[in-house]
């Protein structure tokens, strides 16, 4: 059988990649104030991998991606439970956010939550859930 | 506030996701967990003993308040469960380390195991009720996986079945749960149950009721809705049948107790639905148990008719009643662990679970054949050991409210649960000695500890009953009266 020509599928990836990625970065940081965070941003950023497997094949994402997904998983769940656990150290009820204030350059005027690193946890755990069942059924073929 | 109640569920929900990096060690994933359970163990130990004490703990997560937010609510009765949840998931650990076999424990088995543990204990301890469905799906989750994990033909048929019934029902659940908000506007448990007294006795009220039974009905096995649990439960291997045999079905008829004593306490119709359903369940469950020639399906069929005993104490609603269902429960998960761990030694000996193919093996394993012995006692009732109060505290509570016929099945069960399982006995270790093939292979001794400190525990329990009672007795208040749990969680 003849290999498909995929050239414009693969141009195209190697530009619009970065800019899914961006996007999810930046929906996942927008999400504590509006509609984003950490599952959408997870899921976008897993897109982008997917279109990456469908424009190469799975050894090249493996090559350029050498990540254990089963691993970001454990990954993950350990920064969300992780989180909700520094709360028992300061005394408060699990799940307890901190969060406060703090001019830094650039941006000015920003807040930092502790919620962020729960979201890090979430938005690393979709994309190594997503990607564990992507990579099953494909391998099987 | 007191953030000693979520202990028992973040210990295994730890040692669950730390296990995932150590997929390919064995050793040290069969470190952490049997550590872990040990620690988990103490923890809800020291947990029971605080609620003995103090009264009703709560903690409300995220710093919600009470309403608003989340809140876990350890009475005794949950803190009991989660102590005897934490009692038996190390004895199916430590049973597990000597079988279950490498191909399981390299695909994550422990890791899994720790997250049913997680929503066991979750399930026993929300005081909301989203939260609790939150919980079973967890636990729901990790028993699809360890349903399916080994992937033989049986196991994938039962799978398929499982999780079809378990989605169905969940999704009722769901539906139940959004009935009952746009009714009473709350979903914290103790504010539904002011909110449900505040409103009278609707119709609405009664339906949620019965679709609550449905839904809860459909995990714990009650008649109509158990036609799902032979199948399934007999498909994986022992320590995950003990598991889902002991806790599973238990969470279930948790769940009934607590909405059925807290939300519905003067709903008349559903406490005859409920009383009709049990009596009926039991008479299922016996006909199961006596008509099968395989040591599996028996004791599942036994799991039915402790169902149907316990719902059957919770349907006449008195205190007395309920002191002997928490008993009875309590009993029921401890001995259901032991026996489906010695039924999976025997099956293991004997190649296979059918009676007509064993017989003889007390002369080679008596340790094996007394342990049964005693446990097959104690699940029928038989004084001194831990059946019997249970059952007599039902029993006599029910003749007081003249619940003739119940009691009277009630007490007939009993009969023909002590024919099933010594039909067992005398079928596998009495009779002429039979030569089976793996026979050498079977680790008799390693795998036996487990249920047997399980049985040690059921009949101390059964001796210890006038130490024990003052702790039941606590749990059983609360559940007659509802306010102690509302003040609790309120805080009025």
């Amino acid at each position: 059988m003849m290999k498909t020509n995929d050239i414009i599928l693969q141009t195209v990836t190697k530009v619009t990649l970065f800019v899914i990625i961006l996007f999810s970065i930046y929906l996942f940081f927008t999400g504590h104030y509006h509609p984003g965070g950490g599952f959408i941003g997870g899921l976008m950023s897993s897109g982008a991998i997917v279109l990456l497997l469908l424009a190469y094949d799975i050894k090249t994402v493996t090559a350029i991606l050498p990540v254990d997904y089963k691993k970001m998983i454990g990954a993950g769940l350990l920064f969300s439970a992780g989180t909700g656990t520094g709360a028992l150290i300061a005394g408060k009820p699990f799940l307890t956010h901190a969060y406060t204030y703090v001019s830094l350059p650039l941006l000015g005027k920003t807040s930092l939550h502790t919620a962020v690193l729960f979201d890090t946890g979430v938005f690393l755990v979709v994309i190594g859930v997503t990607m564990t069942i992507i990579q099953t059924i494909g391998e099987s073929e | 506030m007191s953030n000693l109640l979520i202990m028992p569920i973040l210990i295994p929900l730890f040692t669950g996701i730390i296990l995932i990096f150590f997929a390919n060690s064995i050793k040290v994933q069969r470190y952490i967990s049997g550590f872990s359970a040990l620690l988990a163990i103490a923890v809800s130990a020291v947990l029971a003993t605080q609620v003995y004490n103090d009264g009703i703990q709560t903690m409300n997560v995220s710093n919600w308040e009470a309403p608003f937010g989340i809140t876990l609510v350890s009475d005794m009765l949950s803190a009991l469960l989660v102590l005897t949840t934490s009692v038996i998931a190390a004895a199916c650990l430590f049973y597990s380390f000597r079988s279950i076999g490498e191909d399981r424990e390299k695909f994550y088995y422990y890791s899994i195991f720790n997250f049913l543990i997680v929503g066991v204990n979750g399930a026993f301890t929300t005081g909301d009720i989203f939260n609790l469905f939150v919980f079973f799906e967890v636990m729901l989750m990790a028993s699809y996986v360890l349903l399916v994990l080994g992937g033989t033909k049986i196991q994938l048929r039962e799978s398929i079945k499982y999780i079809l019934v378990n989605v169905i029902s969940s999704a009722l659940f769901v539906i139940s749960v959004a009935f009952l908000y746009s009714v009473v506007g709350t979903l914290n448990m103790a504010h539904i149950s002011v909110r449900i007294a505040e409103a009278g006795n609707h119709g609405i009220l009664t339906v949620i009721a019965v679709l609550f039974l449905i839904v809860f009905g459909l995990k714990g096995a009650i008649f109509p809705l158990y036609f799902w649990l032979p199948g399934s439960y007999y498909a994986p291997p022992a320590p995950v049948m003990a598991l889902f045999g002991a806790l599973l079905t238990k969470v279930g008829v948790y769940s009934i107790i607590r909405t059925y004593t807290l939300f519905f306490p003067h709903d008349i119709f559903t406490h005859d639905l409920l009383q009709v359903l049990s009596i009926l369940t039991i008479v299922a469950g016996v006909i199961g148990a006596i008509a099968f020639n395989d040591i599996k399906k028996i004791i599942i069929y036994n799991i039915i008719i402790a169902v149907g005993v316990i719902l059957f104490g919770v349907s006449i609603m008195t205190k007395e009643s309920m002191t002997g269902s928490v008993f009875y429960l309590i009993h029921d998960m401890v001995i259901k662990a032991a026996l489906f761990l010695i039924i999976g030694i025997i099956a293991k000996l004997a190649g296979t679970a059918d009676l007509r193919k064993m017989g003889g093996l007390i002369n080679k394993y008596p340790g094996l054949g007394w342990t049964f012995f005693i446990a097959a006692l104690a699940l029928a009732g038989i004084p001194p050991l831990s059946g019997f109060v249970g059952k007599l505290l039902i029993v006599r509570s029910g003749f007081e409210s003249a619940s003739f016929w119940g009691s009277g099945i009630v007490l007939m069960s009993s009969l023909f649960v002590l024919f099933s399982v010594m039909k067992i006995f005398m079928g596998a270790f009495w009779g002429s000695e039979r030569a089976f093939k793996d026979e050498e292979k079977v680790p008799v001794k390693g795998l036996l500890a487990a249920p047997a400190i399980l049985t040690a525990i059921a009949v101390l329990y059964g001796l210890g009953t006038e130490a024990i009672y003052p702790v039941i007795s606590l749990a059983a208040e609360t559940l007659t009266n509802p306010d102690i749990y509302i003040n609790a969680v309120l805080k009025e």
